[in-house]
């Protein structure tokens, strides 16, 4: 399932445990140890967090939280549909991740085939048009500037619209479509089908895979930033996005401990700053929905992170 | 002679008449890709156009031809201001730090995680590795802040509990352990991913050799320094080359969520740099002549790359 399988043909096994040199043994060790602990460093802070996030919030004060919560309760997780921001943030940044992912999927599948014609005669051109925007871009400022110029602030299009076309997309769908037989869309055109009919009708079903890697990372993209909104929507409360609103509660508490000999300043500070489950509840409703859907796609999005990294 | 003119005028003729028939007959492609090569101009070119900026006195609301060109003054200024050196070694190091680990630590990786002979217990390390990678940056600082906490935090918790300190660090708030704590929380993100595509070109290399090598009596270890790092040195190449080129575009996020005042000294990057002096307060003009510094650099340091390796390697991304 997507791992990339071992090169040992079956019976290597065997002979390493029949006459393992002693280097070998130290190398095993070495292994299996290093693995344990990468698996534990990756895991133990999300289940800490989910720990905590279940747990009394009074309580968890008094610290010590490993992977089990002490005093079970869902009062953190009833407790945060009562912000309103959040609800909001979830509405939003749920919309932008639907409308982003199938525009993004439609527009770098539709050009990635043009691409991927090799009789078509603009594909040198705009393949090398798009390849240079994978490394020049014109930076933070430059880009609000069109924003505003283009009057995308405080519009919920500045989410979809800046990031429609991204060239390693483009270039992960290229690749797959240049693997599949040309026989295809050769029959299909002496059918009498038109070039738009070959994309929609036999090349994007075909395509699933890469499909469902792109959508994976346009997903992911849309899901996770906050950056845009605070850029550009920051001011503009029904715009807000579930990570942006995430950045705030957390970020409330490295500036209130760092300021914390302010004591004038203190007790305003400690009625914004959420309780520690509280926050912990919010980190795992924002993370729950991506962990849920990329195991299932990780056998395409290995193959897919391979083919984009092969061609650019 | 005269006969060949013509020909040759003929063949012109053809060809011409086949362009234009050509491009007619791929009409419906040309639908397909022009929006999107007018978008990417739009969205992606434009902004280059914005580098005007920087040359200018920029003032919002004033048509391009009515800006008073200033020639160079942003970036003298850029130039004599002493935070910008500060900036700009807080930038480069933590870029190269990121860059160090960021290749040697998915090698290394992928290269134990290869080893491993349990093929359930390789398919869930390599499933949980990928975790990280996909929640945003603003949860992953989330959680490093809470594991360095000083209440409660496991990495302060575990040094005690060893009795390595008596005082529960404070990890966040000194300026000299930043750098190695946004390193630390990018290999703790990205490895696995980053790990994937060395995992595929291991999965390429040909049994035989193994078989070979195995035949002649050479153990693991002896197999992975000959015939699987050979095996992925032009990928490692290729990865190399790419990060060096993305070096300065490594983003301020992680700074940006992981810093804070008491860190500023050592958390400021470039792209923030231009987000607190530029936009912050309006200086637009200023703010573009640092981006147009952090891309110029970028380019150069690709372009450097690529050719010290096509020198000493033959091998080149371009």
């Amino acid at each position: 399932m997507g791992v990339v399988k071992s090169n040992a043909p079956a019976g290597r096994v065997k002979q390493t445990l029949q006459a393992k040199a002693p280097q070998d043994r130290i190398l095993e060790v070495i292994v299996y140890f290093s693995m344990t602990v990468v698996t534990v460093l990756t895991i133990y802070p999300f289940l800490n967090v989910l720990a905590i996030s279940l747990n009394d919030s009074v309580d968890t004060v008094r610290g010590g939280i490993t992977v089990w919560p002490r005093q079970f309760t869902l009062d953190n997780y009833s407790l945060i549909f009562t912000y309103g921001s959040l609800i909001t943030g979830f509405k939003i940044s749920f919309l932008r991740t639907v409308i982003g992912t199938i525009a993004g999927l439609i527009s770098g599948s539709m050009l990635a085939y043009t691409l991927a014609r090799s009789d078509f005669q603009a594909r040198r051109f705009i393949s090398i048009f798009l390849a240079v925007t994978m490394y020049v871009t014109g930076g933070l400022i430059p880009g609000f500037i069109l924003m505003r110029d283009l009057h995308l602030i405080d519009t919920f299009a500045v989410y979809i619209l800046p990031g429609l076309v991204s060239a390693f997309n483009v270039f992960v769908i290229r690749s797959f479509i240049d693997g599949l037989p040309y026989a295809l869309q050769e029959s299909a055109k002496l059918d009498g089908a038109n070039d738009f009919t070959i994309y929609w009708r036999v090349i994007l079903p075909l395509c699933k895979p890469a499909l469902a890697t792109v959508a994976l990372f346009l997903a992911v993209g849309q899901w996770n930033s906050w950056f845009d909104t605070y850029l550009f929507n920051g001011s503009n409360e029904s715009l807000t996005t579930l990570q942006y609103e995430l950045m705030k509660i957390l970020q409330s508490t490295t500036t209130s401990a760092s300021n914390s000999q302010d004591a004038a300043n203190m007790a305003e500070r400690m009625s914004q700053i959420s309780p520690e489950s509280v926050k912990m509840a919010i980190t795992i409703v924002v993370t729950v929905p991506i962990l849920i859907v990329y195991p299932f796609l990780q056998k395409y999005f290995v193959k897919g992170m391979t083919l984009g990294a092969v061609k650019s | 002679m005269k006969t060949i003119t013509t020909s040759a005028e003929n063949a012109y003729k053809k060809r011409k008449k086949s362009a234009w028939k050509e491009l007619k007959n791929q009409k419906y492609l040309y639908y397909m890709s022009i929006p999107f090569v007018l978008w990417v101009f739009v969205f992606q070119y434009l902004p280059l156009w914005g580098w005007t900026m920087a040359f200018q006195k920029y003032k919002p609301g004033v048509g391009f031809f009515e800006q008073k060109w200033v020639g160079f003054d942003h970036f003298r200024t850029l130039f004599g201001d002493e935070h910008f050196y500060q900036v700009l070694r807080n930038t480069l190091a933590m870029s190269f730090m990121g860059l160090i680990a960021g290749f040697i630590v998915p090698v290394v990786f992928a290269l134990l995680l290869n080893e491993v002979r349990v093929q359930a217990m390789k398919r869930f390390v390599q499933t949980v590795s990928y975790l990280p990678h996909f929640v945003s940056w603003v949860v992953a600082a989330g959680i490093v802040t809470k594991m360095l906490s000083t209440d409660g935090g496991v990495v302060n918790d575990i040094l005690l509990g060893l009795n390595l300190i008596d005082q529960p660090i404070q990890f966040m708030a000194q300026g000299h352990l930043f750098w190695g704590i946004v390193t630390s929380a990018d290999i703790w993100k990205e490895t696995g991913w980053n790990a994937i595509i060395y995992l595929a070109a291991i999965s390429g290399i040909g049994p035989e050799l193994y078989e070979a090598a195995r035949v002649d009596g050479a153990s693991r270890l002896r197999q992975i320094w000959h015939i699987t790092l050979p095996g992925i040195r032009p990928t490692m190449i290729v990865l190399l080359i790419m990060s060096i080129g993305h070096l300065l575009g490594t983003g301020f996020e992680k700074q940006f969520l992981l810093g804070n005042h008491l860190v500023i000294d050592y958390s400021e990057v470039l792209d923030l740099y231009a987000l607190n002096y530029g936009l912050a307060m309006g200086r637009y003009s200023f703010g573009t002549a640092i981006n147009i510094f952090n891309s110029v650099i970028s380019l150069m340091l690709l372009f450097a790359a690529n050719g010290i390796f096509k020198r000493f390697t033959n091998e080149s991304i371009m």
